[in-house]
């Protein structure tokens, strides 16, 4: 049981400009929140205690999905179940309708928004836990010791933290070459999925590029994948409501039985969704077939290196991109 | 033995026992001294008083100044109510729509639905198990969709329908089919989730009228039930589909 969260100053703007202004005003007491399903928790620990909540589902502009012509427009603060029974998505990017359709539990994903599963933080237990390791601001690491639980930890690019990404539409966003727009002081900036999210090398106590004092107010999806073949696929331990072990998202175009093109992404075995571009480089203009799956599954994990509990996720990654090669066939 | 009321004096006397020595007996109540006034150099000393009156005194002023303060809101707030949780926070008196009936409350900013419901409407049924979002023993309906009311702020439901498990039967009584349905497929064994898993199932028939059993399943898997009557609740959902 945990405790009742701390007690905080509840804002509910009704438009950007009024967030942007309380945000401003409130600097790094400042706390956005829209379904909450990763706040609360935080909350409830007494890990975080923000003086003052801003709480921007009031603003109706972030809401639904709509087509824009080159591209289609998801609100930030469109649920994963919206996402889910889309028509229009379910038509051009079944990867994200299925990548959103395996977060966690029904009642999550009614109130849980897409913007809310890119921006969470990561489900490092110690850092869970108030730890005060190097992205809660400390010198150390509890995750990366010779004792430590860490089979859900990073296989790749840890610098110093081995946390992981727990997002799923993450990896399929990545891979669908989607873009963000960011609001801040009343301009906004668009940054590509891929630069959104930001590895402990880059920035140890984020995980993407948003700042205090940053909305992430749209995603834009590309019509350039509409239309190909996708495959998402998630390996947890509970086949509900758990986090991600490795997901693997992939769009392909094939045209004669060979991969014109083609972009997957892994998440769960690095801080941010890992590109597997030696996957991608040995399909492109290949014959799909048995012999790329094996080829797949041999480069897929390439480089990893793992700690002492997460040995398990380098064949899973290979099995994984292996199944989404023969998906193709 | 019988109980007087000098019965101290009976024990002592009967079996010659002897009372510890009691620290209240020689008490004797000091004024503060100088050193403890010196700690409050914003207080003159005569203001100063024992703990348990300054407590008392504390606490009254306390109450008075937040009515004062409530109705400061309610007499200047005008009708930007909106404008107002903007730049001032959200107001603490909101009205809540649960099961079919407006409800005032008073609302703390960082309460959760399921607080609110259990502990200031009184609509027990609602359960707090996990209180993380995990379980599903708090599931309630918020315009028709499935929410956990324990990771929801009471303040982010204002403006939509909240169904709990105690709005699901019929305003006579007659149970909804899915309830009638979990009892005679014996559904509860301990009982804690159900509610949850009521909720949960009725929520899909809102939407889904006639779900194959994958659907049904998947719908639930929200909800955990440490008895493990996973089967009974899915055979109940089956047994109710159609008929709702």
């Amino acid at each position: 049981m945990t405790d009742v969260m701390h007690s905080f100053d509840l804002f509910a703007p009704a438009s950007i400009e009024e967030a942007a202004k309380l945000l401003d005003k409130h600097g790094k007491e400042a706390w956005i929140v829209a379904g909450g399903k990763d706040s609360f928790d935080w909350f409830k620990d007494r890990v975080k205690r923000p003086s003052a909540v801003i709480d921007i589902t009031g603003l109706k502009q972030l809401h639904g999905v709509s087509d824009k012509g080159n591209y289609i427009s998801i609100g930030a603060l469109s649920t994963l179940s919206e996402i889910e029974d889309s028509s229009l998505l379910k038509k051009n990017f079944p990867l994200l309708v299925e990548a959103a359709g395996r977060v966690a539990s029904p009642q999550i994903r009614n109130s849980g928004t897409l913007g809310g599963n890119v921006a969470q933080d990561t489900r490092c237990s110690y850092y869970r836990d108030g730890f005060p390791c190097y992205r809660a601001g400390g010198n150390t690491c509890y995750a990366n010791t010779p004792t430590a639980m860490n089979r859900e930890h990073a296989l790749f690019e840890a610098s110093r933290c081995v946390a992981v990404t727990p997002s799923d539409t993450g990896p399929a966003l990545v891979a669908l070459e989607a873009d963000m727009v960011i609001a801040r002081d009343g301009k906004t900036r668009t940054v590509s999925a891929e630069k959104f999210f930001i590895g402990p090398a880059t920035d140890i106590t984020r995980m993407t590029v948003l700042e205090k004092g940053d909305i992430l107010t749209e995603v834009r999806v590309p019509k350039k994948w509409a239309g190909a073949k996708q495959y998402f696929e998630k390996v947890a331990d509970r086949e509900t409501w758990d986090f991600a072990l490795v997901n693997v998202a992939m769009v392909a175009k094939v045209s004669g039985g060979k991969v014109s093109d083609v972009r997957m992404a892994c998440g769960g075995v690095q801080c941010t969704p890992r590109r597997l571009s030696n996957v991608e480089s040995l399909m492109k203009g290949e014959k799909v077939g048995a012999e790329m799956e094996t080829l797949a599954k041999r480069v897929a994990a390439r480089g990893a290196k793992a700690l002492n509990y997460n040995h398990f996720k380098i064949p899973l990654m290979g099995n994984l991109a292996a199944r989404a090669v023969r998906s193709l066939a | 033995m019988d109980m007087s009321e000098n019965w101290k004096e009976d024990v002592a006397e009967s079996e010659e026992f002897d009372f510890p020595p009691d620290p209240a007996d020689d008490f004797e109540w000091v004024p503060a001294t100088k050193e403890v006034a010196g700690n409050m150099p914003d207080l003159p000393l005569e203001t100063w008083q024992s703990p348990s009156t300054s407590r008392r005194e504390f606490l009254r002023g306390v109450v008075c100044s937040g009515v004062a303060v409530s109705a400061a809101s309610y007499l200047w707030a005008g009708n930007s109510s909106e404008a107002r949780a903007a730049v001032r926070g959200v107001e603490r008196l909101v009205t809540l729509n649960i099961n079919g009936k407006n409800r005032r409350v008073d609302v703390a900013p960082n309460e959760t639905l399921a607080h609110t419901l259990r502990y200031k409407l009184g609509l027990t049924g609602t359960k707090i198990g996990c209180n993380r979002a995990e379980c599903g023993a708090c599931t309630v309906l918020a315009d028709n969709t499935t929410i956990y009311s324990c990771s929801t702020l009471t303040h982010q439901s204002r403006g939509k329908k909240i169904t709990s498990v105690e709005g699901v039967a019929a305003p006579d009584g007659t149970l909804h089919p899915i309830q009638q349905a979990f009892i005679d497929e014996l559904g509860p064994q301990c009982g804690f989730c159900t509610p949850g898993q009521v909720v949960a199932a009725v929520g899909l028939l809102k939407k889904n009228p006639k779900p194959t059993e994958d659907e049904a399943r998947r719908a639930l898997s929200g909800n955990l039930c440490r008895c493990g009557a996973y089967d009974h609740y899915l055979k109940g959902v089956m047994r109710a589909s159609g008929r709702a």
